[in-house]
């Protein structure tokens, strides 16, 4: 297909939109950690942006996209170190500009984790983390889904990354937590956020870059494009309704943080629909992913595992509702290349799929980061874990040698 | 002479300022501090968990006076922070063997 400049126009706009999520997302996290950590989550987030926008270059965009359609697990070396993306073009839009944009994807994906995992791990153990769970579990599940591996080719749908960005990076996470262990003193210790205000700040750079995100998957400024941009909108502002609604009946007060967390599982939760539904169906999404995020975010304290900042909570069990909804909301009528799901006559088949490609992409990402945690905490001199000390004193000082706030003069 | 110290709640900091100004007291120093009585802390929800927060923020003001003025000071700043609710605070005077003022050497009664 010859390139066309406007679809073009607006994938390039729309990698700059989901780039700058990055460093939203560090922010929304870093509000809700206490003050002497607040560097080293931004720097988890940040360092993402390095790492494996390079790893992206050498050999992850090759085994997510190589090959593609050929309906199997993996891709192939075919564009290692950069070779042939350089004049081909893909769909309507040049490679470089595709490659750009899934690029952005693949430093998001791991930096969600980042919540789960705060104020204890080193970060020399971050960056193996980062590195191999980027090359082992994210290029993998990215080709099943975006590059017509098995998942995409047995008909399961995800327009813009439920299962590959946020199922994936849900399990992952509780995976890594499990191998990390709590922080010490929780949940004894209250370990309330520090900064609310950056929380908020951050929530409306994720909003916004969502935009990018989900319309931007579209990979064309077309009908489509405009249908999921409105879903993404309708379904974030369901989702702060829902969560603050229960949150008013089960805790009292409707709180800043649960306008932004509820905000967010609505986003999560249309992520894999935005293009694929249409009518009130987002706000219905979204409304149902706020308030069942709210509800799961305290399974934590049933089940005494330390998701510190509710990676879990929001993205495992958003991206599950999402995925799963789908396979209910979906309808032709917002996309040809969509299907109808089982309130507009498609039968359970779709439902079916969905539910496969959510157990399938946890069941991969929790077992395979398991393994590298294991092994990392094993072969790293250091470990994974922060001394006690280090903990104490803060990950900023010990692992940054700065301080985030300094407000006596010297 | 004496230092008279108070911790009082940081909105009535105010009128304390204005009370002491009004009686003559020439200066005063604050903190921002934390801290529990009887009051004990408060509670804070975060995604539907609950905190107690044990320490809760308190101003400290803390007022150099003479001999036979101190009881009047804290009696002001008692009065312009008092809400009767639990919560108020305390205000205590204790003796001070010697203030020197920095600018002119002047020490005692005289540096006040």
């Amino acid at each position: 297909m010859p390139i066309d400049y406007g679809d073009t126009a607006w994938v390039l706009i729309s990698s700059a939109l989901v780039l700058f999520m990055t460093p939203g997302l560090a922010l929304f996290y870093g509000g809700m950690v206490r003050a002497k950590h607040i560097l080293a989550m931004l720097m988890q987030n940040f360092f993402a942006m390095g790492l494996v926008a390079v790893l992206w270059a050498v050999v992850m965009y090759s085994l997510a996209f190589g090959d593609a359609g050929n309906e199997g697990f993996i891709g192939n070396f075919d564009h290692v170190f950069m070779r042939d993306v350089t004049g081909a073009v893909t769909g309507t839009i040049p490679t470089p500009v595709f490659f750009a944009f899934q690029l952005t994807f693949a430093i998001i994906t791991p930096a969600l984790m980042t919540g789960a995992i705060a104020d204890r791990m080193r970060f020399s153990a971050w960056a193996w983390l980062l590195g191999l769970w980027s090359i082992l579990v994210y290029a993998p599940v990215a080709h099943w889904v975006f590059a017509g591996g098995w998942l995409a080719d047995r008909g399961a749908l995800d327009f813009a990354g439920g299962t590959v960005v946020h199922v994936n990076a849900g399990a992952g996470a509780l995976a890594a937590i499990l191998v990390l262990g709590r922080r010490r003193g929780w949940p004894q210790t209250p370990m309330p956020p520090h900064s609310l205000p950056l929380t908020l700040l951050g929530t409306g750079i994720l909003w916004f870059g969502w935009f990018g995100f989900n319309a931007g998957s579209a990979l064309a400024a077309n009908e489509v494009a405009g249908i999921a941009f409105t879903n993404t909108f309708l379904a974030a502002s369901a989702g702060m309704l829902g969560w603050l609604v229960v949150e008013r009946v089960k805790s009292g007060h409707p709180t800043t943080l649960g306008a932004a967390s509820g905000a967010v599982a609505g986003l999560v939760a249309i992520t894999p629909c935005a293009g694929f539904v249409t009518g009130m169906a987002p706000i219905y999404i979204g409304a149902i992913a706020g308030a069942v995020c709210f509800l799961a975010v305290s399974l934590k304290f049933r089940f005494n595992y330390d998701d510190s900042l509710d990676v879990i909570g929001v993205h495992l069990v958003g991206g599950i509702i999402g995925s799963v909804l789908l396979g209910l909301f979906a309808d032709v009528a917002a996309n040809d290349a969509g299907k109808d799901g089982v309130f507009f006559g498609g039968g359970w088949e779709l439902f079916g799929e969905q539910v496969l490609a959510v157990v399938a992409t946890a069941v991969y990402s929790f077992v395979v980061t398991y393994v590298i945690c294991v092994v990392l905490k094993n072969v790293l001199p250091g470990g994974i874990r922060a001394s006690e000390e280090e903990e104490a004193t803060g990950l900023d000082l010990t692992q940054h040698s700065e301080v985030g706030y300094s407000f006596a003069e010297r | 002479m004496k230092l008279v110290t108070a911790i009082i709640k940081p909105f009535k900091l105010d009128d304390v300022k204005s009370a002491l100004q009004d009686h003559g007291v020439q200066g005063m120093t604050i903190t921002e501090v934390q801290g529990f009585g009887r009051q004990r802390g408060h509670t804070e929800v975060y995604r539907g968990a609950e905190y107690t927060i044990d320490f809760v923020p308190k101003v400290k003001i803390e007022v150099l006076a003479d001999d036979g003025d101190a009881l009047t000071v804290a009696e002001k700043i008692v009065e312009a922070s008092r809400t009767g609710k639990i919560g108020d605070g305390k205000v205590w005077v204790v003796s001070v063997d010697n203030v020197v003022r920095i600018r002119t050497g002047e020490a005692g009664a005289d540096a006040l």
